[in-house]
């Protein structure tokens, strides 16, 4: 039990968002009768939210290397955008190295700031504010001012298309099925291989009955999921890439070296230096990585809209640092995970949704959004000055 | 009947899960230095912290009594208001204003309603440093004077605000020995002149020099009071009341052989990296043996930290030059981790901010200067690291209450412990420790020399920092004097003496003024 109490007291926030986010979903769902977990809203807000989730798990890495956030990546995800819609509407390329290309150039972006940041020293804000309104006028410059459409269907695809089933069965999808056992059997053997290892190590592990509790009503939740999207179209093609990232990337956090570097470098970059650890690279790679991401969020977000316009991406970057913080990072560093960012995004991806089905205007949902970024964070100062021991 | 200006009754604090002080009496006489001493995390803060209201009345049980009145302090304002001022370790200075700004922070000159009267500022701060004998312009900013005048201005600002008893938190732990001495000097005067001092101190020589009277807590309980001239005042008798047994020899014997030459570094040159004009480290060549301690003592700013990293990787300094070898083949290390791959570690001595993750826990901060010791690939396996993280903390005793402690929360001892596991778990051969036991206690100093005199036996190469001479001659097989970043004196075990070091330092000052 007092393992528990530790484990929680660490991740206080996280586990409190999760709560939050549980109780949002169950709130909207009876006040708007029962609409937010149908199957098409399901897969609305996935497709909604899924640039918000992208970038959100960039932003994270750039957080926790000492609360440094990158503010261009809304006039990067638009340029992107753009260049991408350019390549294939004006200069007739294949959709598929179109996508590449642009991918590539988001790299090179992040190649750009990276370097500014770790390798001249000027500081993130000011090279990213910088890099905001460089690619937000560049956007314009290449678009001339208009926006261009319609994008072919292979390109949509991305952010509005559904995996082809399998079978042809009517009224569910069998892919959508397969695909939560699948999941359902690969996160059973992840956690008997973890709990045997630990077991092999002679450490504690968790009772038997609360392992199964876990375990069951995780299992639980992926089915449930995927019926849901079962009963629709099946598996939105975005939720394939944003399902994969989030693995990635809270692999790479949690159990890799490159990933401890991030956090020693947030931690204390002082001391990370001293212990080896290569601070100018780990900080280059992160907003490398978040040129891409960002990159990747452009796309997806053109294809869900069709369309090219240089107005795209506006305020994309504030959505996602305030994920971020909702979902526990620190504003000094070191401390955040991907999972609490994708939590915060969804909390607010459910929270404009439900609004949204209500009819609340975007005024007030903006205003809403605010207070709940304001809220967590307060929360999470409080809790924490009264469990400090001087 | 003797009268008491402060009292403090039966204190009780509980934190949860631990008792920090327990029935604690602590009286002190008008007019006198009283010296609060004990190990780290005895309760001295703690004690300390009531008294000034950090912690509230209520949080509390026991009764504080100033000059005979009951007090209930809610914050530092209301002990303020009864002349109670702590001077903490870490000071409460703001850099970029100047002394007279410093001095009346929240205490502000004003003329009518809340404008500042800046004659009045002006002219009070002048007596104010007149006073204290500091020599320097009021209108000087904090960041361009040094930490022991910095140290006086936190006095000055004491006493602009009319303090009866002054609590000074480890106040010459950042000194040099030349600012200690004219900080001690100044509070044995304000003493003459009527102020009530409470010094927490670690230096044990310097609470014999000016303390009237000695308080030891041991484990939050107050052990006994010592008086001068009625009780025993050596320092034997204090660190034996603090740490509760005889410690007969303050630096423990090693048995080790001495190998052959392991590293050398040669005609090392090194400029500062803000100012590239500027040599700090001038043609400096040593070397060490397998399985030897070699110490190198010297001034502050005597340039030993600044070779110490420039030689860890060039952590320090620019335009560097000169040869490293180790076991006789040059190596060339441009970056930290270069110096590690290389069997080269440096422990800091500025554990908090420079060593240690704070905010991460003992294993993470144990494993990250050799990750992938605990890898496979680039996957870190955590159950190893969880392994590692248990093995040091029993090899080293680390007090915590799990390997998942926040390094933040533990005593200092506690975190120069998790440094050298840290150092330790790399596998080094040769170790640079810069002032390996600065601010930690006697206990715990008598650990750490334990586990480098168990380190050099293995065949380490220690090379040993340090500003405190018995240390140095204590622990070392051969000193080196480092003096404006020469090497000036080199001296065995057997002849050296601190009167030989000073007279080394001494001498090539002189050198230098011809």
């Amino acid at each position: 039990m007092k393992r528990l109490d530790v484990l929680l007291r660490g991740n206080l926030r996280q586990y409190v968002m999760i709560i939050a986010l549980v109780v949002v979903i169950i709130f909207f769902q009876i006040i708007t009768g029962g609409i937010l977990l149908k199957p098409l809203n399901i897969s609305n807000l996935i497709q909604q939210n899924a640039y918000i989730l992208i970038l959100a798990t960039g932003m994270l890495l750039c957080i926790l290397t000492c609360g440094n956030i990158d503010l261009s990546v809304g006039s990067v995800a638009g340029f992107i955008g753009a260049i991408s819609a350019v390549f294939i509407l004006k200069l007739n390329m294949p959709v598929f190295p179109a996508i590449l290309i642009s991918l590539l150039i988001g790299v090179l972006i992040g190649v750009w700031h990276g370097f500014w940041i770790a390798y001249v020293g000027v500081p993130a804000f000011i090279t990213t504010l910088a890099g905001m309104l460089i690619f937000r006028g560049l956007t314009m410059v290449i678009l001339q001012g208009m926006s261009l459409a319609p994008l072919p269907k292979a390109y949509t695809f991305i952010s509005a298309g559904f995996i082809p089933d399998i079978a042809d069965i009517d009224g569910i999808n069998l892919l959508a099925i397969l695909a939560g056992i699948i999941a359902s059997v690969l996160y059973i053997l992840s956690e008997l291989n973890d709990r045997s290892s630990k077991k092999r190590y002679n450490f504690e592990v968790s009772s038997l009955g609360a392992f199964l509790a876990k375990v069951i009503s995780i299992v639980a939740v992926i089915n449930a999921f995927t019926y849901a999207m079962a009963r629709y179209k099946g598996i939105p093609a975005v939720l394939v890439i944003v399902v994969s990232l989030v693995l990635i990337y809270s692999f790479i956090t949690n159990k890799t070296i490159p990933g401890r570097h991030i956090y020693a470098y947030g931690g204390n970059p002082k001391a990370a230096k001293l212990s080896g650890v290569k601070t100018r690279k780990v900080l280059f790679w992160v907003y490398v990585n978040m040129g891409f991401l960002a990159a990747l969020a452009g796309i997806v977000f053109t294809g869900r809209l069709n369309s090219a316009t240089p107005k795209a991406g506006n305020g994309f970057e504030l959505d996602a640092i305030a994920s971020c913080f909702i979902g526990g990072a620190s504003t000094t560093g070191g401390i955040g995970t991907v999972v609490g960012a994708i939590v915060g995004g969804l909390l607010m991806g459910v929270l404009n949704n439900g609004m949204s089905i209500l009819g609340v205007s975007i005024d007030w949902q903006q205003a809403i959004k605010g207070i709940v970024l304001l809220a967590a964070v307060a929360f999470d100062v409080y809790s924490k000055s009264k469990s400090r021991v001087l | 009947m003797e009268k008491y200006i402060l009292e403090m009754r039966n204190i009780t604090k509980k934190f949860p899960g631990v008792k920090a002080l327990d029935n604690v009496n602590f009286k002190i006489k008008p007019g006198h230095i009283h010296a609060l001493v004990g190990e780290n995390g005895a309760g001295k803060s703690t004690l300390m912290n009531i008294l000034s209201g950090v912690y509230p009345y209520g949080t509390y049980e026991g009764d504080i009594i100033v000059e005979g009145e009951v007090c209930r302090f809610k914050d530092i304002k209301e002990s303020e208001a009864k002349g109670i001022t702590i001077i903490h370790q870490e000071l409460a200075l703001i850099p970029t204003l100047s002394i007279a700004e410093n001095v009346f922070l929240g205490n502000e000159q004003t003329g009518k309603g809340c404008i500042i009267d800046w004659h009045k500022t002006r002219q009070k701060a002048t007596e104010m440093l007149e006073k204290v004998g500091l020599n320097e312009n009021i209108n000087t900013r904090v960041m361009d004077i040094g930490m022991g005048k910095q140290q006086l201005v936190e006095i000055i600002k004491a006493l602009a605000k009319d303090v009866k008893i002054l609590i000074l938190d480890e106040p010459t732990a950042a000194l040099n020995d030349e600012d200690s001495k004219h900080l001690l000097k100044l509070l044995v005067e304000l003493k003459n002149q009527g102020l009530t001092c409470i010094i927490i101190s670690h230096k044990i020589s310097e609470v014999v020099e000016v303390a009237d009277e000695i308080t030891i807590l041991r484990d939050g309980a107050t052990i006994e009071t010592l008086v001068r001239d009625t009780d025993d005042f050596s320092e034997d008798r204090i660190i034996k009341g603090m740490v509760g047994r005889e410690l007969k020899n303050r630096f423990p014997k090693r048995n080790h052989t001495i190998g052959e030459i392991r590293f050398e570094v040669l005609n090392w040159n090194v400029y500062d990296p803000k100012d590239t004009s500027k040599q700090v480290i001038k043609n400096v060549s040593i070397y060490a043996r397998k399985g030897e301690v070699v110490g190198i003592a010297g001034l502050m700013g005597s340039g030993r930290t600044e070779f110490a990293m420039s030689v860890f990787g060039k952590a320090y300094g620019r335009n560097i030059s000169g040869i490293i070898k180790k076991d006789g083949k040059e190596v060339v290390l441009n970056e930290e981790s270069d110096a590690i791959a290389n069997g080269i570690a440096y422990a800091t001595e500025d554990r908090k901010s420079a060593g240690l993750i704070l905010i991460d826990d003992i294993k993470r901060n144990i494993v990250l200067p050799c990750l992938s010791k605990v890898s496979k690939g680039l996957i870190i396996n955590q159950n190893e690291e969880i392994k590692v993280g248990e093995e040091y903390r029993e090899k080293l005793r680390i007090k915590s209450s799990s390997i998942l402690q926040k390094t933040g929360q533990l005593s200092g001892g506690n975190q120069q412990k998790v440094v050298f596991s840290k150092w330790i778990f790399a596998e080094p051969d040769v170790l640079l420790l810069d002032e390996p036991t600065r601010g930690i206690d006697v206990g715990a100093k008598y650990e750490i020399y334990c586990i480098i005199n168990e380190l050099a036996e293995k065949g380490k190469t220690i090379i040993m920092i340090s500003s405190e001479l018995p240390e140095i001659i204590g622990m070392c097989d051969r000193i080196y004097i480092m003096n404006e970043g020469r090497i000036v004196g080199e001296l065995t075990a057997q002849e050296a003496s601190q009167e030989k070091v000073m007279q080394c330092i001494m001498r090539s000052n002189k050198e230098v003024l011809k």
